[in-house]
């Protein structure tokens, strides 16, 4: 059992989520609210890591963060170490990988907020911060939270990008689906069924901290507001 | 505090509008649907910009396209009612009534919302969500939250377009109760015309974006022309009326001006005054008081103009003591009675013709009563001025 890189696979899931949480919510109530020209380009665009084949996104990624390219220069510079084959650079590519996961379930759920909804937090006298503090954001929740769980979930499992962008550097970027590979490369199968099982572990209990906090949250809506003591 | 509104716009529907409202007076925008009656609503509370417009609130600019000037809805002081209510489903009624409080210190928010609440008749249940309210109750909350705002502008999306007939009347009766207390200019947006003639002041009749006729509630709804296009059958006058009695027989009675009246059961304790909407092609005439007819309301007035109109029929107007009520006959009719302005005429009308939802208690009677502090039907607000004055006065957390 490789501890190491079940931890580092949960410091890149816990990343990704922390990074895309507010990409999530901001572009999700954009595109979920806004129409104009160019939208069908934006939305393809973040749908596209979904359609790519990993090995593919990942081979583009290693060419656009490479220490020949601009982005890769600019980095070295900066930090004194390249990106590609570092945690920063698994990070970065995660984060891009996962757009569409942390953006379409949050869109859809600002989607359906009524028009009249947003209306009467305007006419009554909500900024539109207010408005989304206060009304979508506890309505577009669910959504919200099922994004980021696709995205933690995704994050653990992920491979071809992971390897195309980070190789396998114990420590740095050898994440737990890279090291059940190597295992099983090494005939070593009673290790991989090990940390297999783990992953199973995890994601069932990432799915059901989700259902559990999402039945608090709807339990403290209910209170939260102007509560009165029963008659 | 007047509000006055003018549009121009070519898309999405052409408008070519502008109106006024003066304080306390209640509005109706009245049109078939597609009229542009709501877009009109949703420029004065700044959720659409048409192209060319001014909307005008006590003197500030709320919108001025030839000025450049736009005001973000949140910052515009209107209270709205829209038509499904647009509760926010998350929070409780009394989290409605309060989260438009924002300006309000968190202390007050809550007892604020209460006193709205009880205001509107729901003061037990202030910690049910909407999802566990009625229509009518759900209605009831969007007008509190709208009232809490500290509107300096009220308006009305079709509020009674989504309850039923029974609860229409009931909350058309806690509206008009609810009036003297209300200090802003009001505008109520429905296709009712009938609705518009028992709430409104004055009527802005509303066909494909242009004004076909304004006026007065008695103006508009006795001039032919402005009401082709809702239908001549909503041609209706507005008698006063007092309940006299709960009749055995399930009917009630009514005293006016030209005798007695009966209609079927109305809720109300004696003395209470009333206004009752009657349809003029409903109303027979006659010239001597007929006797062995089941109809049973007869009203004696006298003639006071005859019009012709395009097709076969007359508009009759009569008056009714200090009231005037009309009657749409055929000129064949006319001729036959040889009538003419003057001439004394018996009104007759069918007890069953006039509904429930024809009939709301007199606003100035009411006013009059809550000013007293008297009894009847309570639309008084606890500790409240009823001549609480609107949005910016500086007490205003004890006015609406």
């Amino acid at each position: 059992m490789d501890w190491q890189a079940l931890r580092l696979s949960l410091a890149l899931a816990a990343w990704t989520v922390v990074l895309l949480l507010p990409v999530s919510v901001i572009m999700g109530r954009f595109l979920g609210t806004r129409s104009f020209r160019g939208k069908g380009l934006v939305e393809g665009l973040v749908m596209l890591p979904l359609v790519l084949p990993p090995t593919v996104f990942g081979f583009y990624l290693l060419v656009l963060l490479g220490r020949g390219s601009p982005i890769g220069a600019a980095w070295q510079d900066l930090f004194g170490r390249q990106l590609v084959f570092t945690f920063e650079g698994l990070v970065l590519a995660s984060v891009l990988f996962n757009l569409s996961f942390a953006i379409q379930p949050a869109q859809r759920a600002f989607e359906a907020i009524p028009t009249a909804l947003r209306e009467a937090a305007a006419s009554s006298g909500m900024s539109p911060l207010r408005a989304l503090w206060a009304v979508e954001l506890p309505l577009a929740w669910p959504g919200v939270v099922t994004a980021m769980v696709l995205t933690f979930a995704h994050t653990l499992g992920e491979f071809g990008v992971v390897l195309m962008v980070g190789g396998a550097i114990p420590g740095e970027t050898r994440t737990i689906a890279i090291a059940i590979y190597d295992r099983v490369q090494a005939f070593d199968m009673e290790a991989a069924a090990t940390m297999s099982a783990v992953l199973v572990a995890i994601s069932l209990a990432t799915i059901a901290a989700t259902f559990a906090l999402s039945a608090r949250f709807s339990a403290r809506d209910s209170t939260r507001v102007g509560r009165r003591p029963e008659q | 505090m007047t509000l006055k509104v003018a549009i121009r716009a070519d898309a999405p529907i052409p408008l070519d509008l502008s109106f006024e409202v003066g304080r306390g007076e209640v509005l109706a925008l009245v049109g078939p649907s597609g009229s542009g009656k709501s877009t009109t609503l949703r420029t004065i509370a700044g959720f659409w910009r048409p192209e060319t417009g001014r909307v005008e609130v006590g003197g500030a600019l709320w919108l001025d396209t030839a000025g450049q000037r736009f005001l973000p809805p949140h910052r515009r002081r209107a209270g709205v009612v829209f038509q499904e209510f647009a509760l926010f489903p998350h929070m409780t009624a009394l989290g409605n009534v309060a989260a438009a409080m924002g300006d309000l210190p968190a202390r007050a928010r809550a007892s604020e919302a209460g006193r709205l609440l009880e205001l509107v008749h729901l003061g037990g249940l202030g910690h049910r969500r909407p999802a566990e309210l009625s229509g009518g109750q759900k209605q009831r909350v969007a007008l509190a939250r709208a009232l809490a705002r500290r509107p300096e502008v009220l308006l009305l999306d079709e509020p009674f377009s989504a309850v039923d007939r029974a609860t229409r009347a009931r909350l058309h009766d806690e509206l008009i109760g609810l009036r003297a207390q209300l200090s802003m200019p009001v505008v109520i947006v429905t296709h009712d015309i009938g609705e518009a003639q028992l709430l409104a002041d004055r009527m802005v009749v509303i066909d494909r974006g242009a004004v076909v006729a304004q006026g007065t509630t008695a103006e508009v709804m006795s001039d032919p022309a402005a009401l082709r296009r809702m239908g001549l059958r909503e041609i209706a006058a507005m008698l006063s009326a007092r309940l006299v009695a709960q009749e055995p027989d399930g009917t009630t009675r009514l005293d006016t001006a030209g005798g007695p009246i009966w209609l079927p059961r109305l809720e109300g304790a004696p003395g209470q005054r009333l206004r009752v909407r009657i349809l003029a092609h409903e109303v027979i005439l006659s010239r001597a008081r007929p006797e062995g007819l089941s109809a049973q309301n007869i009203l004696a007035g006298r003639v006071v103009s005859l019009t012709p109109g395009e097709g076969p029929g007359v508009l009759v107007r009569v008056a009714v003591g200090e009231d005037q009520i009309m009657a749409r006959i055929t000129r064949r009719a006319r001729e036959a009675l040889a009538l003419e302005p003057g001439d004394p005429v018996h009104a007759i009308l069918k007890t069953m013709t006039v509904a429930r939802g024809h009939v709301a208690p007199d606003a100035d009677a009411g006013a009059a009563r809550a000013q007293r502090g008297g009894a009847g039907r309570g639309f008084r607000i606890g500790g409240a001025d009823p001549t609480g004055a609107g949005g910016s006065a500086p007490r205003a957390p004890r006015s609406i």
